[in-house]
């Protein structure tokens, strides 16, 4: 049908309110909102205060009905990331782009599908590609500001009368996007080319429904194909029942009614954390650091990416007079050649998925508690990368340790004005990732990416254990998943899950327990798998005493004699590897090939059946002197294989007698013993400032790993404050310094340097 | 609103509390009460007389001294430093930057490697406590945790006159 001059300038009314532009609308809330200090400028809740009953009960039935999107449309699925870990989330948003209510999930995705709808308001979307009723956009662009290139968001705007009254969104965590290797989260990917299929976004549907090319191009792109079409279902249902939710709200109320709440309920959003900020903190600053290991040197890579380093990330959290609260990562290294990259808005989004299992614990994410906080991302460091090529499909190994330190640093806070119970030493480093892929035992091409990760140990608080093999930072619902479903899904048959003894922080209150599980190769063909988890670094302190929950290493064993074993019926490998100073797995089988050691990282190789890989859940950090402890809970701990017998006796200073396998704690010798390690620690340990010498003399003697050194290098690069503060701590003289390239290992990629003129490079982001 | 007395905050602080008590605790709006009550409570525990201005860590307390200046102090009555500077460089420290040190906490393969990260370990000087823990690279300066800004948090978060000697 040819079209009229009239439908063409239709076509260009501007969709926002008050025939402005969905640009305009983000620029004026912007500005009014930073020059009065309330969201939308709102200095009193009009709304709210006339009419909190109405109010509340608006605000109900829109969170309501986005829980319930999510819990109806996760059945949808078939991916057992989303249908049985939980993994999909869904917010409705503001025109502009600011989170109204959300879901439960991985509520992360607030702020990253926030950034999607800001990049295409950002971009004139409204001109072209056009943005109109019932229209679908997809995004996964780890560069517009998404977590990892699995997290696919589906966003759909809501129209009423011509005009754009907000967004839905949702997000799942697809099991395959078609990177250089298989699985959510995979190792291999060294730039954002190998990450796989991305989708920058792209408007896929009209007239609520797909275009042929995307569903033909999308599903050619990937591997699991049929995950990755029920996901997108999922994504849709959930969005199109928080459309529906919407309408009929504004039938009720009226459109002013719901215009008018949803600023006001942002507004509340920030006026409530400012107030818990007060509730629950105290004003001054807090410090701490988090690491974590990049061991490249070894694996398949390209040569440029083929160096140990660490990713190293300080914090400093301000709190306020007036309670904003600010945390600052000044110091932190510098983005690499490894898929552990990161967003801006992936860092600040997990501040708001940590926050609200402790500062925040209530009902009201949304964007409020943007508007009162402040963050310091240095430009060019690994969560800011200045560079368009950096790779981010295992972003989690590094966003993980960044946050850890953080819950010591409210704990502090916590600690000092009486909320025990709020403590938290820290969160586990939320690894092993137990990936692979190619023909399953279906024969379809697959990939798998074992979410048992979901039930890592929790930090210990101050008044109580961690709890054990339970949950993870990213979703709080944790469920580590039947073994008989992941065996349904996944061409490996569990030969164990056990309890890791010692996995989780030592102290007077233990971190919760990791677990590992052990994996059998069956009935898979041309299948690879790898494995992604911290491995010679613990990713935390412990906190007031406790020590930090141990490190990663893995366990692999390839062309077995299992299945020789099994038709004689002689032993095989069970359970988990519970003493690896004492291993029995090599014990009960013959390979040709075995990986037991601190490369907790791998890229893929081939894997078949009779193969053996495990999978270790990491721990929580602990609290408080291990001497500490209640002695008859370290006997629990002994007796239900938490510990092992000489850590019972070396770390916690218990004494035992044993019968029939059973421990009893004899308190007398174990008070006696306690005194004696007390005496032997002020033998053995000097004053720090004696300490300091020593190490003062191996820093200016330049005696470090280069791991170590890279390090630092890149923090002195990037950060003149954190030189400074180093060198004052340290007392070294002004012309000390340690350069990148003077290490002898590749630093391609290395633009942003104060020791250095920049180099001609139009640097694309 | 929840409102706890000294008992029940004494209980806490002793870990005594059933599970299902802290979950209350922790579901229950803030009880504002709960720092003097606290405060109080570690007052009365301590065998010295110093006020306590604000507990600072397990066993570790900013105390009020009569010449005016606010210093850190372990519970067995050890005096680290004023409060601005950082307590851990008056400890003793112990430095776990061998395989075999590590394994005295740690299985094999389950402990950082020295190479990488060493654990420093701080006791108080006077009970020999283990009071902090850090897991850091060689060369990582002493982590100064906390920096509280106690009149702030007296004259205008809680609004309540600072402790006397
Ligand atoms: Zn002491």
């Amino acid at each position: 049908m040819a079209k009229t001059l009239e439908d063409v300038q239709q076509r260009k009314k501007a969709i926002g309110w008050d025939g402005k532009t969905l640009k305009q609308m983000r620029k004026e809330m912007d500005e009014i909102s930073r020059e009065t200090g309330h969201y939308a400028g709102l200095t009193t809740l009009s709304f709210k205060e006339t009419d909190p009953i109405r109010f509340e009960k608006i605000y109900s039935k829109l969170r309501g009905g986005v829980v319930h999107a999510r819990e109806t449309a996760k059945k949808v699925a078939a991916s057992p990331i989303v249908e049985q870990e939980g993994e999909l989330c869904f917010s409705l948003y503001t025109p502009e782009a600011d989170s109204i209510v959300t879901s439960t999930g991985i509520i992360i995705h607030v702020g990253t599908m926030g950034a999607a709808i800001k990049f295409m308001i950002e971009n004139d979307y409204e001109d072209n590609p056009g943005i109109a009723d019932k229209d679908i956009f997809c995004n996964n662009d780890n560069h517009v500001g998404n977590v990892h290139t699995c997290d696919v968001h589906t966003l759909v705007p809501i129209f009423w009368e011509g005009e754009v009254v907000g967004w839905a969104g949702g997000v799942t965590h697809v099991i395959d996007t078609g990177a250089s290797a298989p699985g959510s989260m995979p190792m291999g990917p060294v730039q954002r080319y190998d990450d796989g299929y991305q989708v920058t976004c792209r408007k896929i549907g009209q007239n609520d429904t797909l275009s042929k090319d995307w569903l033909l191009e999308s599903t050619r792109s990937v591997r699991a194909v049929k995950y990755w079409t029920l996901d997108e279902k999922t994504r849709i249902a959930g969005c199109h029942m928080i459309r529906e939710l919407v309408l009929d709200v504004i039938k009720e109320e009226g459109v002013e009614a719901y215009k008018q709440f949803m600023r006001e309920i942002i507004e509340d959003g920030r006026r409530g954390f400012v107030n818990q900020v007060k509730t629950m903190l105290i004003p001054g600053k807090y410090r701490q650091a988090s690491f974590v290991d990049v061991p490249f040197k070894d694996l398949d890579l390209p040569s440029f990416a083929k160096l140990n380093t660490i990713i190293h990330t300080p914090s400093k959290i301000t709190v306020h007079k007036d309670a904003k609260l600010e945390i600052d990562f000044e110091g932190a290294n510098r983005w690499g050649w490894h898929p552990f990259n990161a967003t801006p808005v992936s860092i600040t989004s997990g501040i708001w998925v940590m926050l609200s299992q402790t500062l925040v614990p209530n009902d009201r994410i949304n964007d409020g508690a943007y508007y009162a906080s402040k963050f310091g991302i240095p430009y060019g460091s690994w969560f800011n990368p200045d560079d368009i090529r950096s790779a981010h499909s295992n972003t989690w190994h590094a966003l993980v340790a960044a946050w850890s330190p953080l819950w010591r640093g409210l704990s502090r806070s916590y600690f000092g004005r009486g909320y025990l119970e709020e403590v938290n030493a820290g969160n586990a480093h939320t690894s092993n990732w137990l990936m692979g892929g190619g023909y399953d035992q279906y024969g379809q091409l697959s990939a798998m990416n074992s979410f048992e990760t979901s039930s890592c140990g929790v930090g210990a608080s101050a008044v109580q254990d961690g709890i054990s093999h339970s949950a993870a930072l990213w979703n709080p619902e944790g469920d580590m998943g039947d073994m008989e479903i992941w065996e349904l899904l996944e061409p490996l048959i569990f030969l164990g899950r056990q309890i890791l003894p010692g996995s989780g922080g030592s102290g007077k209150y233990r971190g919760g327990n990791g677990w590992q599980s052990l994996r059998l190769g069956w009935g898979a063909q041309e299948w690879t798998m790898f494995v992604a988890g911290a491995g010679v670094m613990a990713t935390d302190c412990g906190l007031m005493g406790g020590y930090p929950a141990s490190a990663g290493y893995r366990f692999q064993a390839n062309k077995t004699d299992i299945k020789e074993r099994v038709a004689k019926g002689l032993p095989i490998p069970l359970g988990g590897d519970v003493d690896p100073d004492n291993p029995t797995y090599e014990e009960n089988m013959d390979a040709e090939i075995v990986y037991r050691d601190r490369q907790a990282v791998s890229t893929q190789e081939t894997f078949g059946d009779y193969d053996v890989i495990m999978n270790y859940l990491r721990g929580g950090p602990g609290f408080g002197d291990p001497l500490e402890r209640n002695p008859k809970q370290v006997e629990n701990d002994l007796n239900e294989k938490y510990i092992l017998l000489r850590y019972a006796e070396k770390v916690y200073g218990c004494v035992f007698t044993e019968e029939n396998g059973v421990y009893t704690v004899d308190l007398k010798e174990t008070e006696q013993k306690r005194k004696e390690i007390r005496k032997e620690r002020l033998v053995r340990s000097v004053p720090t400032k004696e300490w300091m010498e020593g190490e003062r003399a191996k820093i200016l003697n330049e005696d470090a790993a280069i791991q170590v050194k890279h390090m630092y290098a890149q923090s002195f690069a990037l950060s003149e404050r954190f030189t400074d503060e180093f060198k004052e701590f340290w007392n070294i003289p002004e012309e000390w310094m340690i350069y990148e390239e003077d290490l002898g290992v590749p630093t391609l990629g290395s633009h942003i340097n104060r020791f250095k003129q920049r180099n001609n490079i139009d640097i694309k982001r | 609103m929840a409102k706890y007395d000294k008992k029940r905050i004494g209980e806490l602080i002793d870990g005594t509390l059933e599970f299902y008590q802290l979950k209350e605790m922790m579901s229950s709006h803030k009880d504002p009460e709960r720092f003097e009550i606290y405060r109080e409570v570690l007052q009365d525990r301590v065998s010295w007389d110093d006020p306590i201005l604000l507990p600072y860590g397990l066993h570790l307390y900013i105390v009020q001294k009569t010449n005016g200046d606010r210093i850190v102090k372990c519970d067995c009555g050890y005096e680290f430093c004023d409060f601005k500077e950082n307590w851990k460089l008056h400890a003793q420290i112990f430095v776990r930057d061998t395989e075999e040190k590590m394994n005295e906490i740690y299985p094999k393969l389950m402990s950082p490697d020295p190479e990488w990260q060493v654990i420093r370990e701080y006791y108080c000087p006077g009970c020999a406590t283990q009071l902090e823990v850090e897991a850091v690279p060689p060369w990582y300066p002493i982590i100064l945790d906390f920096e509280p800004d106690i009149d702030t948090f007296y004259n205008d978060w809680i609004k309540k006159p600072l402790p006397k000697v």
